[in-house]
């Protein structure tokens, strides 16, 4: 674990008020949160200081008041830097990675249909999954977005 | 009458094409022949399964992840239970862990079988489809008579796997991966020597390093354009970082690489299944996990055949996850298709787009038929719809009923 420890080490010092959030539950894993303000910074310093340099996909979470996306970041030796930061969801603006990852277009889209997030920045283009007449304002992995009767057969 | 020729125009290609072996939507700008843009569309297999998820049991998750996808089934589950048993903290016997190596490196056969038949078809090659389809057939067989079943084979649980690997089953295993190690030689040489399949792949569908990189792009996609990517080496599960393996690269960046890839794969999925058939530790098959799982979080990361496949699973205590999310191979690799595109031609499309094999959702087995005038349905099975099939054709002269006997005795 001496590669994640020192991982853990070079963000506390670059972020000393994140420190208390880095979690290592096992070799190769690495969670942490950050503050939205804070987080291009940080992710910034994971690509090119730490060289995380894929980005594996972005999961979204529905945490009652605040949505939280983690944005999963690996290297190739195998460790994974799981950065999570939150939003609230009455304003749940986030500004995109596209130009650092041009790959995480499809998964912020998928934020976008299936949270309702808004994504700052990100390029027009085809919705992804959810289907072209698919309801206005309805993001069915919200918790509170629940199943209509007789809506599957 | 204006003769002027447009300068661009485009084709649909999808979400139904005959093209395609699943929904997607591709248009496609085209000047001439030229490809310059493709715009993707995909969703058309949104089930839904992530927020089905977070309404069942685990177990019941178990079986619902299974059924993501058709042809690498044991990669969900087996990416799944991985992440429960992180947050549990289960100790999952070595045993388990063995034979979940070998029914995965199993499944990886059956599929690199599977596409190289697909790429056959897709390059006209037909007779390279029904050969490898056929010795494909060795494989699903095995599967069936360890696991009960083709695809989904329903070994995972958590805590460990369902059914152990018998003696007669070792056996049975060695002499079919005897039989598939042959087969697999004459299909290296096939690819390698055969001038029309050297010629059709070579060139097409070329990404380079870099954009496969910056792309993200997974397994035998992004190992064909020379990235050392493998999470069975990175990021070791199951029993891959106590077994010898290489993993397959090549830099020729294109097709013909992707092909060679998977092929070079296949002999090293055989000598894994091998070491580990040979290394099977003498312990219990599973231990018993909680119905309730502990608050928690973990990712799992598992080489499926088309790349990486990653679950992220968070529990909040109950015996129902909190979030399930799935990312699999094919979203990863679906976005370096475009640049794989652009300035090609058209003819190239289908194969490209195969050449990532794309797994976009799980197989069919019945069919539904209403019948309009009195408005009942009623529901054929495979066998029902295989008998139809035989006296329809019987009804204009042609007998199948031999064939038919022969493929009944080979089952």
């Amino acid at each position: 674990m001496r590669a994640e420890e020192d991982i853990k080490e070079k963000i506390s010092a670059r972020f000393p008020a994140i420190k208390g959030s880095i979690r290592i539950p096992r070799d190769r894993r690495i969670f942490l949160d950050v503050p939205i303000l804070k987080f291009r910074e940080l992710m910034e310093f994971s690509v090119k200081d730490l060289e995380f340099r894929n980005l594996n996909t972005i999961t979204g979470l529905d945490e009652g008041e605040n949505l939280s996306f983690i944005y999963h970041f690996s290297k190739d030796n195998g460790i994974m830097v799981n950065i999570k930061t939150s939003i609230t969801k009455q304003d749940p603006v986030i500004k995109t990675i596209t130009d650092i990852f041009p790959n995480a277009e499809i998964y912020e889209r998928e934020l976008v249909d299936l949270f309702g997030a808004k994504v700052e920045g990100l390029s027009p283009g085809n919705r992804y999954p959810l289907t072209d007449d698919w309801p206005k304002g309805e993001y069915p992995l919200r918790k509170d977005w629940k199943m209509k009767e007789g809506e599957c057969q | 009458m204006n003769n002027k020729q447009p300068d661009e125009f485009k084709i649909p290609i999808g979400p139904q094409h005959p093209a395609l072996k699943e929904p997607a939507s591709f248009s496609v700008a085209l000047k001439g022949e030229k490809i310059l843009g493709v715009e993707i569309r995909l969703g058309y297999n949104h089930r839904g399964i992530e927020k089905a998820c977070e309404e069942r049991t685990y177990i019941q998750d178990v079986y619902l992840v299974e059924r993501i996808c058709g042809i690498c089934s044991h990669a969900h589950s087996t990416c799944f239970v991985q992440a429960v048993e992180e947050i549990t903290g289960l100790d999952v016997p070595k045993r388990a862990k063995y034979i979940r190596t070998i029914i995965g490196e199993l499944e990886r056969v059956h599929s690199h079988y599977l596409w190289l038949g697909v790429a056959g078809h897709e390059i006209g090659f037909d007779t390279l489809l029904m050969y490898t389809w056929r010795d494909r057939e060795v494989v699903m067989d095995l599967l069936a008579s360890i696991t009960g079943n083709r695809v989904n084979y329903g070994m995972n649980t958590i805590g460990g796997v369902r059914q152990d690997i018998t003696r007669e089953n070792v056996k049975e295993i060695l002499g079919a991966i005897k039989t598939l190690e042959d087969r697999t030689q004459y299909y290296i040489e096939v690819a390698t020597q055969e001038p029309t399949v050297i010629n059709r792949l070579s060139g097409v569908g070329m990404i380079s390093k870099e954009d496969s990189l910056k792309l993200g792009a997974v397994g035998p996609t992004a190992r064909a354009s020379g990235i050392e990517k493998d999470v069975r080496k990175d990021d070791p599960y199951a029993a891959y970082d106590e077994i010898n393996f290489k993993v397959i690269t090549d830099d020729h960046n294109d097709v013909f690489g992707r092909t060679v890839v998977r092929l070079k794969e296949l002999l090293e999925s055989y000598s894994i299944i091998k070491q580990a058939l040979s290394a099977l530790p003498d312990t219990p098959i599973s231990v018993k996990a909680p119905r309730k799982i502990p608050a928690g979080e973990a990712i799992s990361r598992y080489e499926a055949p088309r790349g990486e496949d990653i679950h992220y699973v968070k529990a909040n205590g109950t015996d129902k996850p909190e979030r399930v999310k799935v990312r699999a191979p094919t979203l990863a690799n679906i976005q370096a298709v475009r640049k794989m595109l652009q300035d090609r031609y058209l003819a190239d499309l289908p194969i490209v787009i195969a050449a990532i094999d794309p797994c976009f959702s799980c197989t069919d087995r019945l069919i539904s038929i209403n019948n309009l005038d009195k408005g009942e349905q009623k529901v054929m099975d495979w066998m029902t719809l295989r008998d139809y099939s035989i006296e329809w054709y019987k009804g204009k002269g042609v007998d199948f009923s031999v064939a038919s006997k022969r493929l009944g005795r080979i089952s």
